[in-house]
């Protein structure tokens, strides 16, 4: 569209400049902060890696790691096995009905986090199911799912339906045909969608925020508490490791697939 | 077993953990604590502490979607101009920081515009003095903007991508000038994508939580915030049952932007990210 003259290329240069300072500018900030022998948030008085040395021996956030690991970890294999099994068990349904499940999963991407946080932690209350560890991990599955049905569901229209009918002709039994014939052809888009999984895991805040108590806090919440404390420089060396973990993790995602798809 | 059955587990489970939930806030949201039928719920948005929050969360809201606009337009018109080799690695940096955590970004986004932060050390070391930020409407506002942002610039750019370049080669054969072009062909052309973008950033913000506690230093309260304010007041009674009918309420809201979406993008060609 942009004619590619030299008026338009040095805008568009200043620009783009511009937006990449607005976007990355605090991050970086933070980074640096992180590695601040200073707590002064303006003042750099050399290279330090204390505070990460403080994090490593501070429990309450080794404990909230390992909170924020083991939900993560537990909320993505059920997820994947759930939303694989979904997504192959729709794939073989009428459209109609396929379509009807397959909404539902739009159902938790549309609804606003605070929403889907707050009527978890109604029907939670409502049942007595004191909020802990094990509540978070049910509804980060539910938020995971649609993430690993929408990666799966790509991968099984593409393959030929064919092979397992063939499989099933040869005496295959159906179970049998399932992992033996199906599951490799999908295996990309079910690791895709359990990376997806573990990232959106790691990521959320709101909804654990209302699903769990802070006898068992992750990390976003002990975040989130720190704030009300002002701020200290652990902090930043504890986002800053996160935001590597989130790269790291996008990364292989993207590898895998073009992030601007999903 | 026919293979229909696999998708049992997933039914039962997203009915019990995505469905059933939205239930139980409908059901709170029109009864009282003993369970009778009442609509007295959402007479409580008339309150005057009630309500300036609301309006300050859609004010903010609408700002945030105005700057989203008027900074990813151009943006998006950049990136899928032609012959332009960077745009694909330039995409990825845009969407970047949206996958990372919304706390940690109005995390930085504080230590940024703090009184004794980045931000005003920089200005006075330029000798511009210092500006007090924090706080107020602005930061906030800030706050929203950067983290809601890559949703405006994604939907524009896509449709930008796909449209045909004759239209415009179309164009200017006939005479049109260059403005003319963008105003009559480009901008109408784009318009699924604009409602896309205005929407994607429109929704979350109005429903932002903890984004404005944050750099506001907990003055300012929006919609989100209100909803967790509510069920936090351990002396109200109703608190459960006055936080669902918010609930429901942001949760209408939401759906009406929908299905505005759907009317005017029917295929969803703005490329919505879910």
């Amino acid at each position: 569209m942009v004619r590619n003259n030299r008026t338009v290329r040095s805008v568009r240069a200043v620009w783009m400049t511009l937006l990449m300072l607005f976007l990355y500018a605090p991050i970086l900030v933070m980074i640096a902060l992180s590695f601040n022998a200073s707590v002064s948030r303006s003042q750099w008085t050399g290279f330090t890696l204390d505070w990460y040395v403080k994090l490593f021996h501070d429990p309450a956030i080794l404990g909230a790691l390992r909170t924020t690991i083991e939900v993560a970890v537990i909320a993505t294999v059920i997820s994947t096995v759930i939303g694989t099994l979904g997504a192959i068990g729709m794939h073989a349904m009428n459209a109609g009905m396929a379509n009807v499940l397959i909404n539902v999963s739009y159902l938790p991407m549309t609804t606003p986090d605070i929403v889907t946080g707050v009527s978890l932690m109604l029907m939670y209350l409502f049942c007595h199911v004191p909020l802990g560890k094990w509540t978070m991990i049910m509804a980060h599955i539910a938020f995971d799912i649609p993430y690993v049905l929408f990666s799966v569901m790509p991968k099984l229209k593409q393959m030929n339906p064919n092979l397992y009918e063939a499989a099933l002709d040869l005496g295959c039994h159906p179970v049998k045909a399932l992992y033996k014939v199906i599951i490799p052809e999908i295996t990309p888009g079910i690791f895709t969608g359990a990376l997806l999984a573990f990232t959106m895991s790691l990521d959320d805040f709101v909804i654990s925020y209302f699903t769990s108590s802070d006898m068992y806090p992750n990390l976003s919440r002990i975040v989130y508490a720190s704030t009300k404390l002002g701020v200290k420089p652990t902090m930043y060396a504890l986002s800053t490791l996160m935001f590597a973990t989130i790269l790291i993790l996008l990364i292989l995602v993207n590898k895998r697939t073009k992030l601007e798809n999903l | 077993m026919k293979r229909s059955w696999y998708a049992t587990p997933y039914a039962l489970w997203m009915l019990l953990f995505a469905v059933v939930p939205l239930l139980f806030v409908c059901w709170y949201a029109f009864t009282t604590p003993d369970g009778a039928f009442t609509t007295a719920n959402f007479r409580e948005f008339a309150k005057p502490r009630y309500v300036g929050v609301i309006l300050r969360s859609l004010k903010l809201a609408l700002y945030c979607t105005a700057v989203c606009l008027v900074i990813g337009y151009p943006t998006a018109w950049f990136l899928a101009g032609r012959g332009f080799n960077h745009a694909q690695s330039l995409v990825v940096l845009i969407l970047l920081p949206m996958w990372m955590n919304l706390l940690l970004r109005t995390y930085a986004m504080m230590t940024l515009l703090d009184d004794n932060g980045v931000l005003n050390a920089a200005l006075q070391a330029l000798g511009l003095g210092k500006i007090h930020i924090i706080g107020t409407e602005g930061a906030v506002l800030m706050g929203l903007v950067y983290n809601y942002l890559p949703f405006m610039v994604l939907p524009i750019y896509t449709v930008l991508k796909k449209m045909d370049y004759s239209v415009i080669e179309a164009a200017e054969d006939l005479g049109c000038n260059p403005l003319r072009v963008f105003t009559r062909v480009v901008i109408p052309m784009s318009v699924p994508g604009i409602v896309s973008g205005v929407t994607m950033v429109f929704m979350p913000a109005v429903t932002s939580f903890a984004i404005s506690t944050l750099l506001s230093n907990g003055k300012l309260r929006l919609a989100g915030d209100l909803i967790d304010y509510i069920f936090n007041q351990s002396s109200n009674p109703n608190r459960w049952n006055i936080g669902s009918s918010f609930s429901l309420m942001m949760l209408v809201l939401i759906l009406i932007s929908i299905g505005f979406l759907r009317k005017v993008d029917p295929d969803s060609e703005g490329g919505g990210m879910w």
